[in-house]
């Protein structure tokens, strides 16, 4: 057995023994257990998905752990990718969560629970699973039982909020009608290919009728997208991702998501082995709108765990404009372009998981410590919080596609790829690469808006709340957890250029090519003119700005500094009312974009009872809805309504008309089927 | 005998990238000065002289400092940070010469990034104070950057076509080498869309009014309001920088006539044409400033949006009118 192979027994053997942990021991040990238990296998699956990725694949076939198929298991670098991904963030994830189940000072968080406990390493096992499958119904199993332990753990708050439950049932309503789409797209793919092992299916794929492959495209693409959070199928995600406890936040966030978008690379260039452009416009569009939508929902977010949600909507968003980019490069014949926007695609994937899983820890961190999540009552963290406010502070940098931020690097490289696509490409590229350039540059520029917002509205200022002003700083584990994020993160921003080329055998498998980034200080795709070095740029700046101090220090007068009162316009000393908030600061971007976000306002202004000419009392609600689930789901929701409504005659409790149902019911496939043959 | 060569060349280029690192230091204030003058001039006033700026900075950094209550770290190092990015560009772009050492590091999207930095760094420190003007500063200022984007990428994609580069040093000389691509409508027209972003950066009129102290039009001024003494002489100085920056891009990349390559012998042309190129933009911007009134903040958007149509224009000229 290889080190690939026995690295991801020792993950899957050690995530049962967590499981084990948390169901068995007593409650104070059970945190400690799970959490190592957990940390091992994230370990384990870094150990398994680094040997893929430096060239050591692995397969095995189980017949008997499952009847009719049996296990099929493989590791190639493109699972190796997402494997190693998965286990960076289960690591940081459970070493923090063993703080973070314990609770904050208001007493337990009901989260060292046997439920929860077992949950979070089976749930990374079944993360494990996904990439590592190697036939549709080993793939279908962990994809199901990704979903299944997930929902358990979004709703393991249930008893505290009420919206937990909804959001829940969102989740369980949305994954399954995404594994309905993906298994109707594999079933159909295994029997157009007369197996259902993926070796198996990459060698009939290209012997299939374009109906076959587009229809199996379209189904798997839809399915995938949902679980990557890709507008307009993305409602569940605003929702569960809040709801959940934030270690599992991250887990989802960082981890989760990640594998809609392994789910469609694998499929469309993988197995299917690339497709015609229209496949590729369609990844495209869907990848644009799901970035400028959900970054515009996040700049206009209040709630802190919310407006992280829907970043990652946007996130996903942009690896799908990526991947459909590669893909289309890759079908107009382009393939060092495809091989660069790949590359791109990939390490946002990798960068995104960084960034969201020190910014959702750092969010869990702040509910830890206030209870709140929203913005508007947060605020003047910084001094109770230092090390959670530094960080936080870090993970928004990374993701607001800044110098010095991971993001800004594959962002980068994703633009680059764009711009050098017109020379090659027909009217169809002239016409989406500017549009595509204009996209990332937007939710770029509303990303840093966005979090500008969340970093100096929540954490810098004065506490607008006592809640706020009560926080305390969190226990060591978590803060290493966080910190353990943010080293990830600061690697990834510096020296991206071996990061990127760690990953260049997964990206062979998925748009071959030559090589696109060589491990260098400075990135230059290759076969394009333009050169970035975030490490230079750093130092640069790091020189700049020491020189400066110094260069002040030395001509500036020699008086301490003094501490003055803020200018309040001679009104006396200002209250933390008067600050500005979350809501304030995104207004302005609120009216520009009032046609796509279309906010409701509610005004009620009541008079005193003599006299309808004073006015007693004015209530101002504002509510940003997502629009989209607003237009397009409630409609199909209240039509599933009334459809349950007009049939309830037909169910009216009687034991004979549902045996003479059942009757008839028989009698007329009977008839059917006499008929058919 | 190459390396030899090419140590000489980088040697050069150092030497510029130092000499325009200066220049843009000790010019930016007096640019300030000459755009006030010019305003002054035309409104009928005398006016304070050139060097103004300069007398204001050494009188701001004999002052004390000052830390308002309530405030962090992030509003002492905000103004440190700015300056900071500021100079790291003035190094990077081709101010007088081609060949700085720097120009692989950072290309044209990385010099918006480091200008969008430099902004965030103000913007976080506008709401690090807790106050209303703070806050208002900081959540307009940030809502200007965001739609300029996508016009600034865009324009940049424009410039790359013909080149095939986002790298400045690239842009430069290849415009050097085909003058007659100035004069094409793609390049035309992104001059047009980068000349509107520049003055939505730099907060000038129409966008923001950089004289003005009245709270409901500020906006970089209502971010910096609490700073005093040797700080707010940093954020006047890196400001200064900032149009000093932009005004110069938008003048080497469609006018890049007398920049030095690597020879150090053409170096004080270089920057002698450069401050000439800067000082005649910097009074047509001032003198155009006179005739015009600050927008509305929510008619901005409009402005922009119709900067980003050129900058999309612009690139499908590149295409098609290009393409054969």
């Amino acid at each position: 057995m290889s080190l690939t192979g026995a690295a991801l027994g020792a993950g899957l053997g050690s995530s049962l023994l967590a499981a084990a942990a948390g169901t068995l021991l007593p409650r104070r040990a059970r945190r400690v257990g799970a959490g190592l238990g957990t940390g091992a296998a994230g370990a384990a699956a870094v150990v398994a998905g680094g040997a893929a990725l430096s060239g050591h694949p692995w397969d095995a076939w189980y017949p008997d752990l499952l009847p009719l198929a049996g296990i099929r298991l493989a590791v190639d670098p493109l699972s190796g990718l997402f494997l190693a991904v998965t286990g960076a963030v289960a690591m940081c994830a459970a070493v923090y969560g063993v703080g973070y189940a314990r609770g904050g000072p208001r007493g337990g968080s009901g989260l060292d629970g046997r439920v929860t406990q077992a949950m979070v390493p089976l749930f990374v096992a079944a993360m494990l699973l996904v990439p590592a499958a190697a036939s549709a119904s080993t793939f279908l199993v962990a994809w199901e039982l990704m979903a299944l332990t997930s929902l358990l753990l979004v709703v393991a708050e249930h008893r505290r909020r009420a919206a937990v439950a909804e959001a829940g049932l969102w989740y369980a309503v949305m994954t399954h009608l995404g594994l309905v789409v993906v298994l109707a797209g594999l079933v159909g793919f295994a029997a157009a290919a007369d197996g259902e092992s993926f070796t198996r299916m990459r060698a009939a794929a290209d012997g299939m009728s374009p109906a076959v492959r587009g229809a199996v495209f379209v189904a798997t693409f839809v399915g995938f997208a949902s679980k990557a959070g890709i507008v307009p199928l993305h409602v569940w995600l605003p929702r569960a991702h809040p709801e959940a406890p934030s270690h599992v936040s991250a887990l989802m966030s960082a981890a989760m998501v990640n594998l809609g978008v392994y789910g469609i690379v694998r499929v469309g260039f993988d197995l299917l082995g690339g497709g015609p452009e229209w496949w590729w416009l369609l990844a495209l569009a869907a990848g644009a709108a799901s970035a400028l939508y959900g970054i515009l929902q996040a700049a206009v977010a209040t709630d802190l765990k919310r407006l992280l949600a829907y970043s990652t909507c946007e996130n996903m968003g942009l690896v799908l404009l990526g991947v459909g980019a590669s893909g289309l490069f890759a079908a107009v014949g382009s393939r060092p372009l495809a091989a660069l926007a790949m590359t791109a695609a990939l390490l946002h994937v990798v960068n995104h998981a960084g960034f969201k899983t020190l910014l959702f820890l750092s969010a869990g961190s702040v509910v830890h410590a206030t209870g709140t999540r929203d913005l508007d009552d947060l605020g003047g963290l910084r001094s109770p919080m230092p090390a959670t406010t530094a960080l936080f502070g870090v993970g928004a940098l990374m993701a607001s596609a800044l110098p010095l931020g991971n993001g800004f690097v594959s962002e980068w490289l994703l633009v680059q790829s764009l711009i050098h696509a017109l020379p090659s490409g027909g009217t169809v590229t002239a016409v989406t690469m500017p549009l595509a350039v204009a996209v990332v540059a937007l939710s770029a520029g509303l990303a840093v808006a966005t979090f500008v917002k969340a970093f100096g509205v929540g954490f810098l200022a004065r506490p607008r709340t006592p809640a706020a002003a009560r926080a305390h700083e969190s226990p060591a584990t978590m803060l290493a957890g966080m910190a353990a994020a943010a080293v990830c993160c600061g690697a990834l921003a510096l020296a991206p250029g071996w990061a990127a080329s760690g990953l260049t055998r997964a990206i062979a498998v998925a748009a071959p090519g030559p090589d696109a980034v060589s491990a260098q200080a400075t990135l230059r795709p290759a076969g394009l003119p333009s050169t970035m070095s975030p490490l230079v740029i750093a130092v640069a700046l790091l020189v700049a700005v020491v020189g400066l101090a110094a260069l002040l220090r030395a001509a500036a007068s020699r008086r301490a500094r003094r501490r003055a009162r803020l200018w309040d316009c001679g009104a006396g000393p200002m209250s933390a009312r008067m600050e500005y908030t979350a809501t304030s600061f995104a207004e302005p971007l609120q009216r520009v974009f009032d046609d796509v976000l279309a906010p409701e306002t509610d005004l009620d202004v009541t008079p005193v009872t003599e006299s309808a000419y004073l006015v007693d009392s004015v209530t101002y609600r504002a509510r940003v809805g997502d629009r989209i689930e607003h237009r397009l789901y409630r409609p199909v929701l209240a039509a599933v309504e009334w459809t349950g409504q007009a049939a309830r005659p037909l169910a009216n409790g009687s034991v004979h008309r549902y045996v003479g149902y059942g009757f008839y019911a028989f009698t007329g496939v009977l008839v059917v089927l006499a008929v058919l043959r | 005998m190459s390396a030899a060569v090419s140590a000489a060349v980088s040697a050069a280029g150092a030497v510029g990238a130092a000499a325009q690192v200066v220049l843009v230091a000790a010019g930016a204030p007096v640019l300030v000065g000459l755009m006030r003058q010019v305003r002054a001039r035309l409104e009928g006033r005398a006016g304070a002289g050139f060097l103004q700026p300069w007398r204001d900075l050494r009188k701001l950094v004999r002052k004390e400092a000052i830390t308002p209550d309530g405030t962090g770290p992030i509003f002492r190092t905000a103004p440190l940070v700015l300056a900071g990015t500021a100079l790291v560009i003035a190094a990077v772009i081709p101010v007088a010469t081609t060949a700085s050492p720097l120009d692989g590091a950072a290309d044209l999207f990385a010099v918006a990034a480091l200008l969008a930095l430099g902004t965030v760094a103000l913007a976080l420190a506008g709401l690090d104070t807790g106050t209303a003007f703070g806050g208002m500063g900081a959540s307009r200022e940030m809502t200007v950057m965001a739609l300029v984007e996508p016009t600034i990428l865009v324009s940049i994609f424009a410039l790359s076509v013909p080149v095939g580069s986002t790298n400045l040093g690239a842009i430069v000389t290849s415009t050097l080498h085909e003058p007659q691509r100035v004069a094409s409508p793609a390049s035309v027209l992104a001059a047009v869309a980068l000349a509107v972003v520049a003055i939505a950066e730099t907060g000038r009129i129409p966008v923001d009014n950089p004289s003005t102290h009245l709270e409901l039009t500020m906006i970089h001024e209502a971010m910096v309001l609490e700073y005093a003494g040797p700080d707010l002489a940093l954020v006047e100085w890196a400001s200064a920088m900032r149009l000093t920056i932009l005004l110069g891009l938008v003048a080497n990349l469609f006018a890049p006539w007398g920049i030095a390559g690597a020879s150090p012998a053409m170096l004080p042309v270089a920057l002698i044409a450069f401050a000439a190129k800067v000082a005649v933009l910097g009074g047509a911007l001032a003198a155009g400033e006179v005739f015009m009134a600050k927008l509305r903040m929510f008619r901005v958007p409009e402005l922009l949006a119709g900067s980003f149509v050129l900058a999309l224009l612009a690139v499908a000229a590149s295409y098609f009118l290009v393409a054969p």
